[in-house]
């Protein structure tokens, strides 16, 4: 595993600070004193059992002695290195960045680290507004239209005015005609300018954060704890919750959506109802007569819930996400070929179980359910919309498990047979193409 | 002949041809432009690139493909000035490409030079 585990100096720390002895917390745990000790200089690794005992010894979780919540952003910093071109020239060469050291330098240098992480999102953020930009004005059929109308009234405006103007004995008739045209002409080509303006102008004000709409309303569904309390009975309703906070117009439009269907959820999926259901979406969507991506949806979104949730479309890009920490999620592109989602997307209808792994410390392994189901918004001779839907529950059970990834870029799983690209890590892991035996497959 | 959709853009062309000595028919769209060129044998046609649903490339395309106008000399009219549709023009035969706006004097050079490479430059 690339990720350095830096359990050992935590234990150590954690055990001063609550003033015991190296001696005594062994006894409690059942270790020797000697083994405590190279322990705590990282010299032994943990083994899952001894490091709940010391995290109960300790009083602290095991996830905040192994780090497990710094690990989404050692993500971002890998992703990071990747974006500048570190991984192209490879870990450790000249000038690029020590990626297989992401983690230790998290630990001595978290305040750096949550900088180059931020930085990192705001260079993205602007490459993905000037992409749109320049889109836009190569493709845009507004733009094109507006440019076309105002060069064609500049060109009329142009040529009658040279007439009247260097046409010395210009019948009276003609000069009335041409200034009628003129006339109109320059009106045009005002109204034209001004739309042109008012175009750029929109454009301008929608595009001046360069935040990918979708990040945008997650933020402002993390930033009230994935729960739209306003939508509970006793709430202020729909109209209770502020959307300023969205600078775009899309974010809006897709909050304003996300919105609407979390009240149609709350409305047929009572408090009482969810609470009563086991956790269970299909048993919620029977007892409440919905869908069963609905039941997930609200399971997801109730306060406290520690469930995480993905949502993807027929094409398998990513509609929604709602984080939990261990299990990566890639901030755009494609995800894990292996999730059980995407398995689910060929099976609309049926529940896909699967107990998950994701490369890293300490535990790491998760419940996954998915289902997909198959609407037919235009009617029978319509289209068929597939989407699918994934809860992604902590599970720290034994037994064979999915080995999984967040994406292939960043994942350190040296003998994935779903890996579609290099991993930009190659320090342990041989993460280069697939081998040639599984080419032919790949395509 | 002139084939342009914008009434006054029409009308000032015409306007300066005329006074330099030149007949000009006029036609506002598209349609029928090959037989109607075929009929009025011009010695120059001049061609706006936007037409309502017609390219102005098509028709090109259209009169180069008969033999009988493969030598008729084509200004190509536009409001688009891009390098692609610059070539696009010439390699469907233009050969004088002319942005809008356009000066009447170089309007009107052109149209000149044209004529007098045309074969029958002895009409009107």
């Amino acid at each position: 595993m690339a990720v350095t585990v830096l359990a050992g100096a935590r234990v150590r720390e954690r055990r001063l600070a609550l003033g015991l002895r190296q001696a005594d917390v062994a006894r409690s745990v059942g270790i020797s004193g000697s083994y405590l000790n190279l322990i705590e200089h990282d010299r032994r690794r943990i083994g899952a059992e001894v490091l709940d005992r010391l995290a109960a010894v300790l009083e602290v979780s095991a996830a905040a002695l192994t780090g497990t919540g710094d690990a989404a952003l050692v993500e971002e910093l890998r992703a990071a290195a990747v974006a500048a071109g570190s991984g192209a020239a490879g870990s450790g060469a000249a000038g690029a960045a020590e990626v297989d050291r992401a983690a230790e330098m998290l630990g001595r240098f978290p305040g750096w680290a949550a900088m180059i992480a931020g930085q990192a999102r705001k260079v993205a953020q602007l490459e993905r507004a000037v992409e749109v930009l320049n889109d836009r004005i190569g493709h845009d059929p507004h733009l094109s239209q507006a440019l076309h109308e105002v060069l064609s009234s500049a060109s009329s405006v142009r040529s009658t005015a040279a007439i009247l103007a260097e046409t010395e004995d210009i019948d009276a008739t003609w000069r009335a005609r041409f200034h009628a045209n003129l006339h109109q002409d320059s009106e045009r080509l005002v109204a034209g300018t001004e739309a042109l303006v008012a175009y750029l102008d929109s454009v301008e004000a929608a595009e001046a954060q360069g935040v990918d709409p979708l990040e945008e309303v997650e933020g402002w569904l993390a930033g009230m704890g994935w729960h739209l309390a306003a939508l509970e009975p006793g709430g202020g309703g729909v109209a209770a919750l502020d959307l300023s906070g969205l600078a775009s117009g899309a974010a809006r439009v897709l909050a304003r959506d996300w919105v609407a269907q979390a009240a149609a959820d709350a409305n047929a999926m009572p408090m009482a109802a969810v609470e009563g259901c086991g956790g269970d979406p299909v048993r919620l969507a029977q007892d409440c007569g919905v869908g069963v991506l609905a039941a997930m949806r609200r399971l997801a979104l109730r306060p406290g819930s520690d469930v995480g949730f993905v949502l993807c479309d027929g094409a398998g890009a990513i509609l929604l996400r709602k984080p939990v920490p261990g299990f990566a999620m890639p901030r755009a592109g494609a995800a894990c070929a292996l999730w059980p989602l995407f398995a689910a997307l060929s099976r609309p209808g049926t529940p896909v179980t699967a107990l998950g792994e994701m490369p890293g410390p300490g535990l790491r392994r998760f419940g996954l359910r998915a289902w997909c189901e198959a609407t037919y918004p235009a009617g029978f001779g319509g289209p068929e919309v597939r989407r699918a839907g994934m809860l992604i529950a902590p599970a720290p059970e034994p037994g064979e498990a999915l080995a999984l990834g967040g994406t292939c870029r960043i994942c350190p799983r040296g003998t994935c047979p779903a890996r579609r690209e290099p991993s930009i890590l190659s320090d342990i892991a041989p993460a280069g193409p697939p081998a040639r035996s599984e080419v032919s497959t790949r395509f | 002949m002139l084939i342009e959709d914008e009434p006054n853009i029409a009308e000032a062309i015409r306007y300066v041809l005329m006074r330099d000595g030149f007949r000009v028919s006029l036609h506002d769209d598209g349609t029928e432009a090959v037989a109607r060129v075929r009929a009025a044998v011009p010695d120059v046609l001049i061609l706006d690139l936007m037409l309502p649903g017609v390219s102005g490339l098509d028709i090109l395309s259209a009169l180069r493909a008969d033999p009988g106008m493969a030598g008729l000399p084509v200004m190509m009219l536009s409001a688009k000035g891009l390098g692609r549709d610059r070539e696009a023009a010439t390699r469907a035969g233009a050969n004088v490409f002319m942005t809008k706006p356009f000066s009447n004097a170089d309007m009107l050079a052109q149209v000149r030079a044209l004529a007098a490479s045309c074969p029958q430059a002895d009409r009107g």
